[in-house]
Formats: structure tokens, C-alpha cells, sequence
């Protein structure tokens, strides 16, 4: 049976079984329109339908949530009246398909989860992962993604002001696109996704509706990659960074002059989720007339006008009286608006099209009644053979090891990828990239936010339990040495095939690794996104959690430590547990050996929460610290030495142990008898001195020498 | 041998800069113009004196690098 | 002294260029492109951006916007016209300076501290400034590559190292009375040490003290 005999349902990516479902919930067979609804709003991207049930585990309360996940944004409370929205999205298979469009759209998506809830989005931050670099498409689709991201970034005027980058063949044919947002907002802004009371006018705003990306939510991110992917290709997303910048202009100004009942981006599952959703969360109905859209094509069906994912739109929620200065402020900004419908009694959502009743549904039960899988999952017997081959000890000497890892173009300069992006705009960005976090000041104030975002996915391809609560405790680490403490988190959880029982026990494993992290440090998740599916040909990616954090500073410390601010005669010390010489999912292991084997050191809950403590605690005192991950205590001393232009000598150590990425650890950097650090877990491991880098008995490297091979790593590579 | 390619986005595929500039010529007063794209024109002089070979290897140009076909459509004119 | 600010749609940096002038006494306030009368005000910043998102060519749109006319006319008066980054390319685009601004030497994006160095302190860009002085601000464009076929722009202020194959390494240009000045790094974000440097005040002081009542 070819694709174009199956059942219709069968086409939009629905099974059978949701097919009864639907056929349940209307007590009749759906019409065209309305299975088109069902169709994108149940898929996996929109539903969560494989996730939700797991997702439940995470801890999401604390006092300073005011808005949890569920909304399009979570938002916290920074005290003063101050608040922080956070979002965190994927839009990996798009990327695959057109890097630089699939980047572009991407940021476009997730600055609207943002200023959908008030807020004006205020930084970015990206994780990108590829395959090697060594192979062309690599390279093709590196390079479109980050001119994505700055090409939609830079134009629309919010600055990308960290990231992180990854490079692994269990990304080849699956890269992972994944973009942050942050906003900040006066708590009377606070907006909702709600449709209001009955006789609210829903309007929409922003760019005219056309076919794109029609099956893009249902097909595209709900299913893999085969041979057959590259004709299956529906009208790709194109971004427009300046009607979104308008976008968000005249947004800022409908909640400034409170003109709004309640927003509602349109993303993944367009109108049909834009309508349905706010007015589930009201529990009220409402009545649409697509004959009202804005559209670009001519001869468009009500199903492809519900299912089209034209970017930059917005759906606005108003008060009758106040419709005439909505279409006004949408006029002053030079957008494009459309009176949808209106709010009803009941709870039944009407569509009309060319004078026709095209659905009639219960508004709520396309987000409610989605279906809920609790799929099976196993612990794969593979994972047996990881763990009885333990990583094998370096044979190389300390020096040569250090510069193939800085050579390495996941561990060297990250210029080549930051300096495309505009990170200084706004004139708040006290820390930028090539940084542990960015720090971020609210002007005006004392107060400092910091971000980390971090993921691995050779360490939780080896323990996804272990390494994904590794990571929670990583970023915690990150945003403390800027003196933040941990306020709140974001999830972006990339994954293989969910019908596979092996996918399944890594993401349970995950969730639950994320969760005891969170619950030990006192951190609520108020987020997060779930991206099934990344396989091609049958291989799935490495499980890749990838953790967002947000800190608070306040105050900010004054002199921020930076790694440059390493003098002459500083010692060097190391705090933390000390280090086993346990390479397993180390950069060392797979710079040196090319292997994925072991069991990585798991996390310890009571060291975790006293580093990330006392570090937050020494930013406001030393003038350097580092957080000790990849490359381990080595490259962290390698940095600080390129970032100040000084050399060090590094005590004797066996090389296992310069280059453990154990986790709780960071490098602090001070005049001697500045601070005093406890004894139980810190010891003094070297000075800053001359103009070479001695790692133990190892020869001397030239600060120069270490210098030009990080800085070289990723442009090397990049011109072949 | 001459060749002009033109590089024309695909019709489905949004253009926010025709959008655009179209809409900046209406406010400054040419308010008649229905429709307008953006595309690209490339001019190229090629080795070779069988027009039909020529334009058989700008096309493969084409499908190559010179157009994505996720984007965009192509056509080959060879002047000879 | 009164300084318009200039918002065209797709502008960014108008807050930051706003604030930057307050912070030195200066009176700034923003103005929308369809505005039609500066007669107010004793100069203009056309500040950073991504005007009407730089489709067709970089400031081709901008240029036609209802404020240029009176923004012309001010230049003609002899007042102090400055354009940063996105704001340059509208002068050039408007003939209000010579030359245009095409796309970096190595087609990309460039965000970076730049060393400068300050050629002509006869311009309202560069009177507070000494010959020859360095300054250190940040570039963060992708058209920033001046070129002038008629030779008639004078350089104010030059990279030390040229970062985009700009014609005579030229950060910033003038116009031959000096009061039309473009530059492409920017000031603004050079005016706080905590943020890299403050090294950019000295040409927005330079630029306040070159305002003369309307």
C-alpha cells in the first residue's frame, strides 16, 4: 500500500486507535477540517503524548514560580517587582531539512513563547550538536544553523549571548537545534494565554497565512528520517526577523496600555492551536471565521488554514471596547491584523469557511484528550557491555593531551560561532560567551541573572540516570561562580525513536536523574520541551537532555570573577571532592581513544549542594573561578591561562586525573592568603606564573602555543 | 558559451523581502503593484560549444550548489 | 540640547544610544520615522538597527522615510547629523555621505571589540577627541565594508586593524563640512568600563558639545 492509498488519518501521521478516539469524542466520523485539528494538535511535538506521563516526576513548585509549566513560558519571581520568563524549544528536524531556515525559525518560535507572556525578550542562548566536522554535510549544516540563528537573531535585535556546542556521529543525519529565551517583565505586565470571558474578539496579528510547513508538526517533527525524507517535503518555514520585531514592539505596547485580555503565539498546530488552546484554558467556547484570515495563497482549504505554520503571527484576546486601539497599535507598527471571532458560552469551538461550518469541537479536548502513552521500556542489555569495559587510562603524556583536547573543536574557541551573533546589545550583558554562564544585568538594579545551559550526550548515553543529574549540578555550578544562585529550570530533551523500549528507559531514566538533582539543590522546573524521534536509518542519538538554568545575583558582585583577571603569583586551587581517575564519557576518552565505554563517576547530592554553595559564596571574593568540566582540571587551567595571556605550573598529577571530569568541582584562582577555603575539600594545585603552562612533570607549552591551537580549532576546520 | 540562470524561490515558499519592499513602494505612491519577488540572476560563461551539453552541466551546477532546491527553482538559458 | 533619536521599524540600539547621552547630559528623545518635523531639535543620531530588516539594500528603505526630509534638512543647516552602524548606511544610501556600505571582506557577522584610531578631530564626531588617539569600542555588523569610488568622504576615524576591507580602513566618515558623520562601531557600547570599555564616550561628548541652539 503506497503512501497515497492509506486512510487519510493514516497520512496526517494518526493512528488508528487515536482515530476511534476522535471518532468518540464527536460521537460521529471527524470532517476534514476537524481531523486536520486532531491531526497536529495530537501530534507527538503538540501532544507530548509519549512524554507527559513521565514528565509529571519533576519537582515544580517553589515560593518564586508564578507561572509553572503548561503556559507557553514558565516565569519566576526576581523579587522587587521583577520577573523572568523562560522557554527553552527545539527545531531539530527542520534544521536538518533547510539548516539555515529550520535555525532561523527556530529562534522566531521561541521568542514568541516569550513575549507572549509580557515580557520582552531580553537574550538567546543556542545548543547546537553535528556530526564530525571531517565530513562536508557536517560542516554544510553547522554553517547554516549558526547563520540561522545570527541571521534571524542580529535582525531582530535580541542578543544571542551564550551556547554551547557538540560534536558527535550519533548526530550525523540528526542534528539538534536547540535555542533558549529569556524575558524580563514588571509583574503588571503578566500576560496569559487565555481567551477570556465570552464576547472577547480574537484577533490576529502579524504575517499573512500561508502553506507553510503544512504537515510540518504532524509529519516532520513526529517522524524520522529514511531514504524517503528528502521528497517528503513540505513548504519549508521561512523566518522574517522584522515583522517579528515589529511583532514584539506593538505586543509590548498592547500590555503596556493593557489592551489585552490574554496572547497566544501561534507555533506548531497554528490556528488550530491558537484558538483552541485559550479557550480551553478559560473553559469557554468560540467561533472563528477563516474567511477573516490575512492569507498569501489564493484558494486556501480550511484544513491547510488550520494547519499552516506561518511565522510570526500572534493571536490577541480583546475586549470589544477596546478592539479599535488594538487595530490601531497593530497599524502604528506597520503589521497586518484580522478580527478571527469571538468568545462563546459553552465550550464548543465553530469554525466557518465560505459560509460553511467546517468543525465543531469540543474546544478543550484537542490539548486535554490528547492521547497519553505510557510506552514500554527496558533497560537495553548493551548497557551491560558499556559498563564491564571500563575507560582506559591515558597513555599519552599530559602536554600532548591537553593540545589534541584543545584542538578539539567541541573544547576549543567557540568564536568563530559567537562572534557571528550580536551579544552586546541592550548593553546588559556583563558576561558574554566562551563563558561558564552569562551574566545578565537588570539596569537599574543589583540584580544579576545568570544562564547556564549544558548537555552531554556520550555521558548520559553511558548513564542516562547519573549524567543527566550530573548536568543539573553542572549548570548550577556554572551560574554560581558568577555569584547566582540556582532559581529555576529548563528542559530540552532530545531523543531517539519512543516505540523503541530502549529510548523509553533512557528517557525515564533521565526524567528521574533531572528530578533528584532538582529536588536536592531546591530547584523547580518550570519548563521544558520534548523532542522524539531523532533517528535515521534505525540509529537513534545519544540520549541528550539539554538543562537550562536560570541564577539569580543579588547584588551582583561587584567585580565579577573573569577568567582574564589571573595575575602573577595568584595560586591555583581546586575545590571539591578529589578527582577519581575514571575517564568514562570523558573528552579525554574520546579525543584520545575514540571510545564510549565505562561507567562515569555518578553525582553525589551532598557534595553538589556545599560547591555550588561556597561557590556563589567565593564569586563576591576571588577574582577567578572556573567550573571544571570538560577537558577537565587541565583545560580549566589551559583557559584561564589563554584568556590572561600568563602561564602556570600545575603540581604533579597522574594525567588521569588532570583530565577527570568527576563532577563538583571548580578551579579558584587568588592572591595567596586572600581567602581561606576548607580544608576537606580544596587543595592548592598550582600558581600562575611566567609565560608557559607546566602540567605536572609534563614539558612546558607557551601560553602563545595554547592560545593559537584553541583559538584555531573550529576555523581550521571550516575552511576546507 | 553565456549562460543565465535564474534562481526564483519556489511560489509556496514566504518572501518577507518582496513582502516588504512591496509595501515601501506603496508608501512612496505606486500603489499598482500586485505581486513582487525577490530572485536572483547569475551569469556565467562556460567552456564548451554544444549548447545542449552546456546547459546540461549549469543545470547539474544547479542541482549541485547554485539553487537549494529546498527553496528554490531553477531555469537555464544558454545565449550562445 | 535637544537630540533627536531617530526610530525607524526594525531599529535596535535607539535605547541604548538614548541612554548613553543621557548619561552625559545629554536631552534625547526617540522619534519615529514617519515624524515630519525636527524643527525642535538641535541634532539627529540615526542609531543601530536593522531598519525595515535591511531588505532590498541596507537603508534603501529607510531612506525615504517622512523624517529624512527634515533630517536632510538639518544636515543642509550645517547641524550635527550622526548615523551608527545601520544609521551610516541610511546617510550613505541618502546621499547625506559619500560612498555605500557593502558586506564584510569575509562574509560574516563581526561582534567584537575593535581598536580605532581618531584621524580628523574636525568633525562632530571626534572635536572632544585628540589626534591620533585610540579608542577601544565594539563593531557588530555584517555591511560594514565602507566603499567610495568618488574618493570625497573624509575619514574621521580608521581601524588600527582592518576587520572588513573597509576602503582606507575607515570606521567612521564625514562629510566635507564635518557636521554628516557615519561610524560603524559603536559608540554607545563603549560607555560603561563594566561592559569592556568606556573608551566610546569621548566621541558622544564630542558629539553634545558640537549642538548649537536651534
Amino acid at each position: 500500500m503506497t503512501a497515497e492509498t492509506l486512510p487519510i488519518h493514516r497520512q496526517l501521521g494518526m493512528t488508528d486507535e487515536e482515530y476511534r478516539s476522535v471518532t468518540g469524542i464527536l460521537g460521529r466520523d471527524p470532517r476534514p477540517a476537524e481531523l486536520a485539528m486532531y491531526s497536529v494538535m495530537w501530534s507527538e511535538h503538540c501532544s507530548y503524548k509519549s512524554s507527559r506521563v513521565h514528565l509529571r516526576r519533576f519537582p515544580t513548585s517553589a515560593p518564586w514560580v508564578v507561572v509553572g509549566p503548561g503556559e507557553n513560558a514558565g516565569v519566576v519571581d526576581l523579587g522587587d517587582g521583577w520577573l523572568a520568563a523562560l522557554r527553552i524549544e527545539s527545531h531539530n528536524h527542520p534544521s536538518f531539512v533547510e539548516p539555515y531556515q529550520g535555525a532561523a525559525t527556530g529562534v522566531g518560535g521561541i521568542l514568541r513563547d516569550v513575549f507572549t507572556m509580557g515580557a520582552r525578550p531580553i537574550a538567546l542562548w543556542d545548543q547546537i550538536r553535528f556530526g564530525p566536522l571531517e565530513d562536508p554535510k557536517n560542516r554544510y549544516l553547522f554553517n547554516g544553523v549558526v547563520s540561522g540563528i545570527a541571521g534571524y537573531g542580529n535582525a531582530v535585535g535580541v542578543p544571542t549571548v551564550g551556547g554551547e556546542v557538540e560534536f558527535d556521529p550519533s548526530y550525523t543525519g540528526n542534528p539538534l537545534v536547540n535555542v533558549m529565551c529569556l524575558g524580563i517583565l514588571r509583574r503588571e505586565q503578566l500576560v496569559l494565554g487565555t481567551a477570556g470571558s465570552p464576547g472577547t474578539i480574537a484577533i490576529l496579528l502579524g504575517n499573512a497565512t500561508g502553506r507553510d510547513g503544512i504537515g510540518g508538526a504532524s509529519v516532520l517533527a513526529s517522524a524520522s528520517f529514511d531514504e524517503a525524507s528528502e521528497d517528503k517535503r513540505p513548504s519549508v518555514q521561512v523566518g522574517d526577523p522584522f515583522e517579528e520585531k515589529k511583532l514584539i514592539e506593538a505586543c509590548l505596547e498592547l500590555y503596556e496600555r493593557g489592551l489585552v485580555v490574554g496572547v497566544q503565539d501561534l507555533g506548531a498546530a497554528g490556528l488550530s492551536c491558537a484558538t483552541s488552546e485559550p479557550a480551553g484554558r478559560a473553559g469557554v467556547g468560540m467561533e472563528v471565521d477563516l474567511d477573516a484570515v490575512h492569507t498569501r495563497e489564493t484558494g486556501m482549504t480550511a484544513p491547510e488554514l488550520l494547519m499552516s505554520e506561518s511565522q510570526e503571527r500572534m493571536m490577541a484576546f480583546v475586549s470589544p471596547d477596546l478592539v479599535d486601539q488594538v487595530l490601531a497599535v497593530a497599524d502604528k507598527w506597520e503589521i497586518d491584523s484580522a478580527v478571527l471571532g469571538v468568545v462563546r458560552e459553552g465550550a464548543t469551538l465553530t469554525i466557518r469557511h465560505d459560509g460553511e461550518v467546517v468543525a465543531e469541537v469540543p474546544a478543550a479536548s484537542l490539548a486535554e484528550d490528547a492521547p497519553l502513552y505510557d510506552r514500554p521500556s527496558a533497560r537495553p542489555e548493551w548497557m551491560d557491555g558499556l559498563a564491564a569495559k571500563p575507560a582506559r587510562a591515558l597513555d599519552t603524556d599530559p602536554a600532548t593531551t591537553l593540545l589534541r583536547l584543545l584542538d578539539d573543536p567541541a573544547l576549543g574557541s567557540t568564536a568563530w560561532v559567537h562572534e557571528q551573533y550580536d551579544h552586546m546589545l541592550f548593553l546588559n550583558t556583563v558576561i558574554g560567551p566562551g563563558s561558564d554562564s552569562s551574566l545578565i544585568r537588570i539596569r537599574g538594579t543589583e540584580k544579576g541573572m545568570a544562564v547556564s545551559t549544558d548537555g552531554n550526550g556520550r555521558l548520559c548515553h553511558l548513564d542516562p540516570r547519573g549524567g543527566s543529574a550530573r548536568l543539573v549540578y553542572e549548570a548550577a555550578l556554572n551560574v554560581a561562580v558568577t555569584g547566582a544562585l540556582p532559581l529555576a529550570l529548563v528542559d530540552n530533551l532530545n531523543f531517539g525513536n519512543p516505540e523503541k523500549p530502549a529510548v523509553m528507559w533512557q528517557f525515564r531514566e533521565t526524567v528521574e536523574g533531572i528530578s533528584s538533582a532538582c529536588e536536592t539543590l531546591g530547584i523547580p522546573v518550570v519548563g521544558g520541551n520534548v523532542s522524539f524521534y531523532n533517528e535515521t536509518e534505525g540509529e537513534d542519538i545519544h540520549p541528550t537532555p539539554v538543562i537550562g538554568l536560570l541564577g539569580l545575583a543579588d547584588p551582583m558582585p561587584a567585580t565579577p570573577p573573569r577568567l582574564s583577571s589571573a595575575a602573577e603569583g595568584m595560586e591555583i586551587w581546586e575545590v571539591g571532592p578529589r578527582a577519581t581517575p575514571n575517564l568514562a564519557g570523558s573528552s579525554a576518552q574520546r579525543v584520545i581513544h575514540g571510545e564510549l565505554t565505562g561507567t562515569p563517576t555518578p553525582p553525589d547530592p551532598g557534595h553538589g549542594e556545599r560547591i555550588v554553595a561556597l561557590a556563589g559564596s567565593l564569586a563576591h571574593r576571588v577574582p577567578v573561578l572556573h567550573d571544571i568540566s570538560d577537558g577537565g582540571l587541565a583545560v580549566a587551567v589551559a583557559e584561564i591561562c589563554i584568556a590572561s595571556g600568563l602561564g602556570a605550573v600545575v603540581d604533579d598529577r597522574a594525567a588521569d586525573l588532570l583530565f577527570s571530569e568527576d563532577p563538583h568541582r571548580f578551579v579558584a584562582v587568588f592572591e595567596p592568603g586572600a581567602v581561606e577555603l576548607p580544608g576537606d575539600i580544596s587543595r592548592r594545585v598550582g600558581m600562575m606564573t611566567g609565560s608557559s603552562l607546566v602540567l605536572g612533570g609534563s614539558s612546558p607549552i607557551e601560553v602563545g602555543e595554547l592560545s593559537s591551537v584553541y583559538s584555531d580549532a573550529i576555523p581550521r576546520r571550516m575552511t576546507g | 558559451m553565456k549562460v543565465t540562470v535564474e534562481i526564483t524561490r519556489r511560489p509556496e515558499i514566504a518572501d518577507p523581502q518582496g513582502t516588504t519592499i512591496q509595501r515601501a513602494l506603496s508608501d512612496l505612491g505606486h500603489t499598482g503593484v500586485v505581486s513582487l519577488r525577490v530572485d536572483r540572476v547569475i551569469h556565467l560563461e562556460v567552456n564548451g560549444d554544444d549548447p545542449e551539453r552546456v546547459k546540461e552541466e549549469v543545470e547539474a551546477m544547479c542541482r549541485q550548489v547554485l539553487a537549494n532546491p529546498v527553496l528554490e527553482d531553477f531555469t537555464v538559458e544558454v545565449l550562445g | 540640547m535637544r537630540v533627536a533619536v531617530v526610530v525607524f521599524p526594525g531599529t535596535n540600539c535607539e535605547l541604548d544610544v538614548a541612554h548613553a547621552l543621557t548619561s552625559l547630559g545629554g536631552e534625547a528623545e526617540l522619534v519615529w520615522h514617519r515624524e515630519t518635523d525636527l524643527s525642535g531639535f538641535d541634532g539627529a543620531v540615526l542609531p543601530g538597527g536593522f531598519a525595515h530588516g535591511d531588505y532590498l539594500r541596507t537603508g534603501a528603505i529607510a531612506r525615504f522615510s517622512p523624517v529624512m526630509s527634515e533630517v536632510g534638512r538639518m544636515a543642509a543647516e550645517g547641524r550635527p547629523v550622526l548615523g551608527i552602524c545601520n544609521g551610516f548606511q541610511v546617510l550613505c544610501e541618502s546621499g547625506l555621505l559619500p560612498g555605500a556600505l557593502i558586506a564584510n571582506r569575509d562574509l560574516a557577522f563581526i561582534c567584537r571589540f575593535v581598536d580605532l584610531e581618531v584621524v580628523d578631530t574636525g568633525t562632530i564626531l571626534t572635536g572632544a577627541a585628540e589626534p591620533g588617539q585610540r579608542i577601544r569600542i565594539p563593531l557588530n555588523s555584517y555591511e560594514g565594508n565602507w566603499v567610495d569610488p568618488s574618493r570625497t568622504g573624509r575619514i574621521a576615524v580608521r581601524y588600527v586593524d582592518n576587520p572588513n576591507g573597509s576602503q582606507g580602513s575607515a570606521a567612521a566618515v564625514s562629510n566635507r563640512e564635518g557636521n554628516v558623520v557615519g561610524i560603524m562601531p559603536h559608540p554607545e557600547r563603549g560607555s560603561d568600563e563594566l561592559l569592556g570599555s568606556a573608551d566610546g564616550l569621548v566621541l558622544l561628548e564630542g558629539f553634545l558639545r558640537s549642538l548649537v541652539p536651534a
